[in-house]
């Protein structure tokens, strides 16, 4: 009520120099709070009982999530049902929709490779977009200066991303946790600077025009089909993101990764080169965001540094945090819902923000593992029992 | 028990004829103008369990950490003598590559990894014997598929020699205390070590837990081959498991030998076990 007191209470008229108070919203408010601080002692009550539940020892059924993951009846429909909707999306609904669309598919596809870095190897990377602005500005200049096309650049992209992600990762080899996350955050505020400042080299602030679409065969092509073009390229691209990064968790390094994140010296202590599996997280992670940027360009036409602040790393960050650190059903989902969300919220306008960011908040409390968490150990469960 | 005094009359005809495993020579460690460690001399032979033990404070544990190379010492050589591999120095080498080479060690404070599986902390062990890469995860070629199967029934085996295998499926966290030592343990014998160094495995348990660790300590040294250093506080553990005893205080060596040598040593009965001996 006092926090919100000179916002819903006092109203200046500036016309005729007049204060209007108007009291009967402080009423509201009041009320309001009231009720609402009920349900979220509930719901903090019913957390805690589910809590001490685990704890006494009882059975506590796994979440509902995962066991419609773990059952083949549940998610074979599922998963048929998703690819449907995605082949049948483009020609049902709007342009506008699929453009929404192909953006939260590259987020998807960066998010899971940031998932790589925080959410497998637990390195707290606040500078990840300056690797998604690599890539974005390798296509647009080298199109620019040697008129290469998409198809070309897609690996250069992804290339240049593994690169800057190694030159990311020697200087940061040492740090952990808070201090990482500072050095991350300048790494990504350099990148920018740099982007807006060096007129010759990325036209500054006015940003680069004219990128082209990808190609295909050299197909003359409208607007609306090569949206959809852009739309199947992501779902591929996606796809394939999902192939490898589930085979990478999967695997001698991906063991490596999350060993390391639990705990750094045992680790070493172990036989893992920390040096070299920490390199391999950031580089590996910087390669889809390298990847992410290309498509990005081709889908924009148009980039300046504006479109790679700090923001855009912590939406993404967002993204791993609350879709569930290194559980990849969980990223898609969180990358989906945090994209799209405030997307289809401009209806409410100045409001959705407000409810966006009320949303974090409530997910951080009531399910902090994030919406899915971590799906590997099911998958690991089921390997287990037919070779044990 | 038995183990232990038939191991010690193999032990000590072999000493002269063979070279040491491990051996420290003027072994120093400063932090700031704190001397941890002063010229620490030490050897370990083949098929021996020796035991480090000391006051609290003494400098055993930074011991481990310099070998294992945690800390560079400030002085001093370390060598290691693996059985049929040539001599190396471990001077500046980093902990992955000291691992490598055959040492492994486990933990004061057990630092397993908590929110992997009692089966995969066993694979991160064997890690260093691996070899596929990034492209054979990505790909995954027969080569990496043969490899990921064996490591899993590898690990699986190595579970079962120390009797965790009812556990294969648990998060590391969820184990009993007990069940947690033995799995550090397993994890560092899934190293391929030649010589095994255990910071307090009994720390923590109780009688029957012990006695558990007590053979199990001497099964992997009679069946493994691999030879024991370990660190500990419960002396009762430490004389009927040693084949020799280190004593150090305040970072200097007081006194070596046998179990009995030990506990007749005026030195050492000064400095940590006089009371007992009297009582």
């Amino acid at each position: 009520m006092f926090l919100t007191f000179p916002i819903m209470v006092i109203k200046v008229n500036t016309i005729e120099n007049i204060v209007v108070w108007r009291w009967k919203n402080l009423f509201i408010v009041g009320i309001g709070v009231f009720l609402l601080s009920f349900v979220w002692r509930y719901l903090i009550k019913r957390k805690e009982v589910g809590k001490k539940k685990a704890e006494a020892g009882e059975l506590v059924k796994p979440p509902i999530t995962q066991r419609v993951l773990k059952e083949p009846k549940f998610y074979i429909p599922a998963l048929i049902a998703v690819a449907v909707f995605a082949i049948a999306f483009p020609f049902v609904f709007s342009m506008y929709q699929t453009n929404i669309m192909v953006t939260a598919l590259i987020y998807v596809v960066i998010s899971l490779g940031l998932n790589i870095v925080v959410g497998l190897a637990g390195l707290l990377d606040l500078g990840y977009v300056a690797f998604y602005a690599v890539g974005a500005y390798t296509y647009a200049l080298l199109n620019y200066h040697f008129g290469l096309g998409f198809w070309t650049v897609l690996p250069i992209g992804a290339a240049m991303g593994f690169l800057f992600g190694v030159l990311l990762g020697f200087p940061v080899l040492r740090l952990r946790g808070d201090y990482l996350a500072i050095v991350t955050l300048g790494f990504g505020e350099i990148i920018r600077l740099i982007l807006e400042n060096w007129n010759e080299f990325s036209f500054g602030p006015s940003g680069i025009a004219n990128i082209p679409r990808p190609g295909l065969f050299g197909i003359q092509m409208s607007l609306h089909s090569s949206i959809i073009y852009l739309y199947f390229l992501m779902i591929g691209l996606t796809l394939f993101t999902i192939f490898v990064v589930n085979r990478l968790q999967d695997s001698r390094i991906g063991r490596a990764w999350i060993a390391l994140r639990e705990d750094e010296i045992a680790c070493q202590a172990m036989g893992i080169d920390k040096t070299k599996t920490k390199l391999t997280a950031f580089a590996l992670g910087a390669t889809w965001a390298g990847m992410g940027g290309v498509v990005f360009a081709a889908k924009t036409t148009f980039i300046n540094p504006a479109s790679f602040t700090i923001w855009e790393s912590i939406i993404i960050l967002c993204v791993v945090v609350i879709g569930g650190m290194g559980s990849i059903i969980g990223v898609i989902i969180g990358a989906l819902i945090l994209i799209l969300l405030p997307e289809y919220l401009r209806a409410f306008s100045e409001y959705r923000m407000l409810i966006f960011g009320a949303v974090l908040v409530v997910m951080m409390v009531f399910r902090p593992g994030g919406i899915i968490s971590d799906v590997r150990r099911i998958y690991r469960f089921e390997e287990r029992e037919t070779t044990a | 028990m038995c183990g232990g005094s038939t191991g010690l009359k193999n032990a000590k005809q072999q000493h002269n004829a063979m070279e040491p495993i491990l051996e420290v020579k003027t072994l120093t460690m400063d932090f700031g103008g704190l001397r941890a460690l002063d010229s620490l001399d030490l050897a370990v032979y083949q098929n021996e369990i020796v035991a480090l033990i000391g006051p609290n404070g003494a400098g055993k544990t930074t011991f481990f950490n310099c070998i294992t190379g945690l800390f560079p010492p400030t002085k001093g050589e370390m060598l290691i003598a693996p059985p049929g591999k040539k001599p190396t120095k471990l001077n500046g080498l980093k902990p992955n590559i000291v691992t490598a080479n055959g040492l492994a060690r486990t933990f004061q404070n057990i630092r397993l990894f908590p929110n992997m599986t009692v089966l995969e902390n066993v694979m991160i062990g064997r890690h260093c014997r691996l070899s596929s890469g990034i492209l054979g995860a990505a790909f995954r070629n027969r080569a990496t598929v043969l490899e990921e199967e064996k490591v899993v029934e590898e690990s699986y085996a190595m579970l079962k020699k120390i009797g965790l295998d009812a556990f294969v499926n648990d998060f590391a966290k969820n184990l009993p205390y007990g069940a947690q030592r033995r799995l550090e343990i397993a994890r560092a014998m899934a190293t391929d070590p030649f010589l095994l160094l255990l910071d307090e495995p009994a720390a923590g348990m109780n009688l029957q837990e012990t006695r558990e660790l007590d053979e199990l300590i001497v099964r992997i040294r009679d069946e493994e081959g691999i030879s024991i250093l370990l660190i500990e506080h419960d002396m009762k553990l430490v004389m009927s498991l040693s084949d020799r005893i280190f004593v150090v205080d305040y970072g200097k060596k007081i006194a070596q030998g046998t179990p009995a040598e030990i506990q007749n040593n005026p030195a050492v009965i000064k400095a940590y076990l006089g009371e007992e001996i009297d009582a």
